[in-house]
């Protein structure tokens, strides 16, 4: 490379044509590599939904058909009970009720419970979205040739019941609406926690703190570095004083509930407070700062008081780009894995979090488990389950931009 | 109007007596204004918060590294040369771990160096507003897609594309080439915007002095803005490096779950953050070997990423001397 | 309409100087930006500072109500006295300072709020009492703007016109009922008419108040003030005060070389 452009600059005109061909070349490769970032999202967000739906070949244990007239999803609960102690042995049930009553759940749980345990469709095969659309009909003679019983049909597994769903062992049956839940949880403790605890910062550092003082230098240095922290450390962090050291708050014991353990929704969200913690000060640091000083000047030279000048003038005018600073931190919340490994997010869980102190999973963490199943369904519902992580982290970030917007309107 | 106002407004004059001086003096007091004190008080303990952050990282990392080089089997001499890392049965050689993690980190930074130097030159010195206004957002979604999609990414599209490009039987379903280079992908935004800021802080002028002498765009852009920026493009490589060495998913997906003393990259082999998510994902027990040997590879990452980040920060206000 | 009530003691009398400086040096950092400053300003009266670029007219100006404590670096050696008490005592409060003196500054800078709220707000966190709505408009007249606003008050100030903005500021200013009012360029970004605008206003509420005002318009200064200060620079980079006399001893028979070549045109 330096070969080339390594003739003098000043040389004779007579080298400048080449000096501008080899310019284009480069002005090519420059762009091609720019490019790359759009051909790698595309090929990523492709590839993702290739597997999320596609044909599949389903073989049913016992044919619907034969359990009742009508599909089964329509029967009212009443039927669909009376069908699940048809077929199923007394001790089975008996174990059905005793993690809840069968007359205590919702229809959609019982039909849920009637084809997971009586039905029982099992996708002997899936097939990706390019595969199911380029070769249908080989798909179809070996359907015939190997399955002979079973059906071949399309199958999208992002759908309406994979998000009401919970936990399954089948991935045919399997949900994300526990990873759900926890993630939502997850997600009110960390902001709850970081939110008050980063903006507070963020104003002591730009608007009170001597910057000449050491402890404040120390302060603002150890923000930035711990800013680049891995998120592991975080996790090792969590798990050695959330999880381990502070076990009898965050299992709840200190407030009287008993039966849980420190690998707790709290202990997760507050690892997640300390990851989001950095990027929040540092964030909210610049919407603060981008606060024209001459507003502090007129609220100063009209006698206020620091607070005043702050909460009446500096924060209303900083809060659509700290709020946008705040949903950008959340997001990478929203999808961190490994600090959620450490502090013992379950992998199996079909209950929703019913308190801060709850065992939970959360979305990254679903996926993550799925991810690493060798099965190729728990690829398909890995994927159906990244899309649902992707559309919530895009209308997240598209709430952020309308309130900006919105804000930016409302001041004049 | 006006006038009228001015009648009401006349003030009187009134001889100085002490007594309103000393009322002047109990005005002009300081306040002690509780309110106030307690609302810094509470600020300034939000900012000490990121002080007991890291001191909290840096005790419990060292004190239970220390349980672990206290255990009479563990030498460090075999920590730093052998070769086997079993913590559970006895052998503690890191060297596995650090490879693995040698390697991801290569291929990651040989894929998003060049690229990520490459989009910042056109991003700086030849975009035009409305291709940045495309490009840009685009590398912003890069950037914020969880890792854990990136290792699935890594899993399903990138193993099997290079399965099929250099074979089946040369390329293990789990390996470090696969995870190096979608972690490159994954850096690649990152190190594309830091060089692109050090770039565009190079001022106009410089630019204009090279085509005043009548350099192309693409002699100013590598001969002049370039090197003017070089610290600044360093500190984005080693941020990037850092990055790199902290990852987990990806690896953790990707690159295989066992420690694997090899440097052929289409073999799997567990990183240093891969092994941390491994064992920590049971219900892990406390105070036994494995517990304490993720605290010590956490502190090693930690010292690691950390040095890194110091000096990139350092190179960053270098530059930031020389153009501000 | 309410009976004014001036914020602070009345400790006014003719022969009484509202503000004494006494061997005032300030810095920043180890720069010396004022050297050696005495001056007396007369209640009641507008006194003019003017001076070259740089000589530091503002920052003896944002000396008179602590202005310049925010800046880094900066400290003030020698006395600013307020009615014969330092300003500088450690015992006195700046918040409680820029109550009684307040500041107008040199690019209108209301809040992005209502006009209303404008004005409102100092007299609120004040605790200035009294009717809020009777304030805002006492203040508006005041600072001859409320026939111009009056039946808008809730739209934003910053829809307002350049010297309407100045105006609401010198109102927002008035609300807190200081005894100073402190102007660092008022005008400078405002054209003729409503430069003439501010000059008369300064006129009417010199009756009430005592104004400074940091001025670079030399007919500005001989058209609207009592008293001039003119400063220099001294070869050092330190701003002295060459003269302090009436604004017709000035304009019409300076003592200095320096301040004849100023006014004249022939320096700066
Ligand atoms: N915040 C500051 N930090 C450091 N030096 C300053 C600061 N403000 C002013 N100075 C310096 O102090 C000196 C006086 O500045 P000042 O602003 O008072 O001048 P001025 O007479 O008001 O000038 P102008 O007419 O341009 O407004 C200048 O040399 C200036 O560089
Ligand atoms: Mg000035």
């Amino acid at each position: 490379m330096n070969n080339a452009i390594d003739n003098n600059i000043f040389a004779n005109p007579g080298n400048l044509p080449k000096r501008h061909q080899i310019g284009k070349i480069w002005s090519t490769i420059f762009f091609a590599s720019t490019t790359i970032g759009i051909v790698a999202l595309t090929v990523l967000l492709l590839s993702i939904i290739n597997q999320a739906m596609g044909l599949v070949i389903i073989e049913n244990k016992i044919d619907p058909m034969t359990l009742a007239e009508r599909p089964l999803e329509e029967l009212p609960k009443e039927e669909l009970i009376s069908i699940l102690q048809a077929n199923l042995s007394k001790n089975r049930i008996k174990t059905i009720e005793k993690e809840k009553p069968l007359d205590a759940r919702s229809q959609i749980d019982i039909y849920g419970l009637v084809m997971e345990r009586v039905v029982q469709p099992t996708v002997v095969k899936s097939y990706t979205l390019t595969q199911s659309l380029l070769s249908r009909s080989q798909i179809e003679r070996e359907a015939v040739e190997k399955y002979p019983n079973a059906k071949i049909e399309f199958r999208s597994w992002i759908n309406f019941t994979f998000l009401k769903k919970t936990m399954s062992s089948k991935p045919e049956l399997a949900g994300v609406s526990t990873a759900l839940m926890g993630s939502l949880y997850l997600i009110a403790i960390t902001i709850a926690v970081a939110f008050p605890i980063g903006v507070g910062a963020a104003i002591y550092l730009e608007e009170y703190a001597n910057k000449d003082n050491r402890i404040n230098k120390i302060i603002q240095t150890n923000i930035d570095n711990l800013a680049g922290v891995p998120s592991i450390v975080y996790g090792i962090l969590g798990l050695a004083i959330f999880v381990r050291t502070l076990e009898t708050i965050t299992s709840g014991a200190a407030f009287g509930i008993e039966g849980n353990n420190g690998r707790s929704i709290l202990s997760a969200g507050l690892t997640m407070a300390l990851l989001i913690l950095p990027i929040l000060i540092i964030n909210a640091q610049e919407a603060i700062r981008a606060v024209p000083d001459s507003l502090r000047q007129a609220a100063f030279g009209l006698g206020a008081t620091k607070w005043q000048t702050v909460w009446y003038h500096v924060l209303p005018n900083a809060l659509p780009g700290i709020l946008t600073g705040t949903i950008l931190a959340i997001s990478r919340a929203i999808g961190e894995t490994a600090p959620l490994i450490l502090v013992g997010a379950s992998t199996y869980i079909t209950t929703n979090p019913s308190s801060p102190f709850s065992k939970f999973t959360a979305l990254p963490i679903q996926i993550y488990n799925w991810t690493t199943r060798p099965q190729d369904t728990f690829r398909n519902i890995a994927a159906a389950a990244i899309i649902v992580l992707l559309i919530s982290l895009l209308s997240l970030n598209a709430v952020a931009i309308l309130m900006r917007n919105r804000f930016s309107r409302q001041r004049l | 109007m006006e006038h009228e106002i001015s009648k009401h407004l006349v003030r009187q004059t009134a001889p100085v007596v002490t007594s309103s001086q000393e009322a002047l003096a109990s005005k002009l007091r300081m306040r002690f204004r509780p309110g106030e004190t307690l609302i810094m008080g509470f600020l300034f303990v939000c900012g000490a918060i990121s002080i007991a952050t890291t001191l909290g990282i840096v005790f419990e990392l060292t004190k239970e590294s220390l349980l672990f080089f206290g255990k009479p089997e563990v030498k460090l001499i075999d920590f730093l040369t052998k070769t086997t890392w079993q913590p559970s049965i006895g052998n503690f050689g890191v060297l596995p771990l650090v490879t693995a993690t040698a390697m991801t980190t290569f291929f990651a930074m040989l894929i998003s160096l060049p690229l990520g130097l490459s989009a910042a030159i056109y991003l700086s010195e030849y975009a035009s507003q409305k291709a940045r206004g495309i490009l840009k957002p685009v590398l912003e979604i890069l950037a914020g897609i969880p890792t854990v999609v990136y290792g699935y990414f890594a899993l399903t599209f990138m193993t099997p594309l290079l399965r099929l490009i250099l074979g089946k039987e040369n390329v293990q379903i789990y390996n470090t080439l696969s995870a190096g280079l979608v972690m490159g992908i994954m850096i690649l935004p990152l190190v594309c915007s830091m060089s692109e800021d050090a770039l565009s802080a190079v001022p106009r002028s410089l630019r204009e002095a090279a085509y005043g002498l009548g350099a192309t765009r693409l002699e100013t852009a590598v001969r002049v803005v370039v090197p003017a920026a070089f610290s600044g493009i360093i500190a984005a490589f080693i941020i990037g490096i850092s990055r790199a060495v902290g990852e987990t998913m990806i690896v953790a997906v990707a690159a295989g779950s066992g420690p694997n003393f090899t440097f052929n990259p289409l073999k799997a082999a567990e990183t240093m953050t891969g092994y941390i998510a491994r064992i920590s994902g049971g219900d892990l027990a406390y105070d036994t070997p494995d517990y304490n040997s993720i605290f010590a590879i956490g502190l090693m990452l930690f010292v690691i990423t950390l040095s890194l980040n110091i000096l990139s920060r350092r190179l960053v206000s270098r530059f930031r001397e020389v153009y501000e | 309409m309410i009976n004014y009530e001036p914020n602070t003691p009345n400790l006014s009398d003719a022969n009484h100087n509202i503000l004494e400086v006494k061997n005032v040096s300030m810095y920043y950092g180890s720069f010396r930006a004022v050297k050696d400053l005495n001056l007396k300003i007369q209640p009641n009266k507008i006194t003019a500072i003017i001076g070259p670029s740089g000589c530091g007219k503002s920052t003896v100006l944002r000396a008179f109500n602590r202005m310049n404590d925010f800046v880094r670096g900066y400290h003030l050696e020698g006395e600013i006295c307020f009615h014969n008490q330092n300003l500088y005592a450690p015992e006195v409060d700046p918040v409680q300072v820029r109550k009684m003196i307040g500041m107008v500054f040199q690019k209108p800078n209301p809040f992005p709020k209502s006009i209303y709220e404008n004005v409102a707000w100092g007299a609120r966190i004040n605790g200035i009492p009294g009717n809020m709505d009777d304030i805002v408009e006492q203040t508006l007249r005041q600072a001859a703007l409320w026939d111009e606003v009056k039946d808008d008050l809730r739209k934003s100030a910053l829809a307002l016109s350049g010297g309407q903005q100045q105006r609401l500021c010198i109102a927002r200013a008035l609300a807190v009922k200081p005894e100073i009012i402190l102007m660092d360029e008022p005008c400078s970004a405002l054209d003729p008419i409503a430069t003439l605008k501010i000059e008369d206003l300064m006129r009417e509420l010199s009756v009430n108040y005592t104004i400074i005002i940091v001025t670079h318009n030399m007919q500005q200064a001989a058209r609207a003030s009592d008293y001039t200060a003119f400063f220099t620079m001294d070869p050092d980079r330190a701003g002295v005060m060459v003269e302090f006399d009436t604004t017709t001893n000035i304009f019409t028979n300076p003592h200095d070389k320096r301040t004849e070549d100023y006014i004249s045109g022939r320096f700066g």
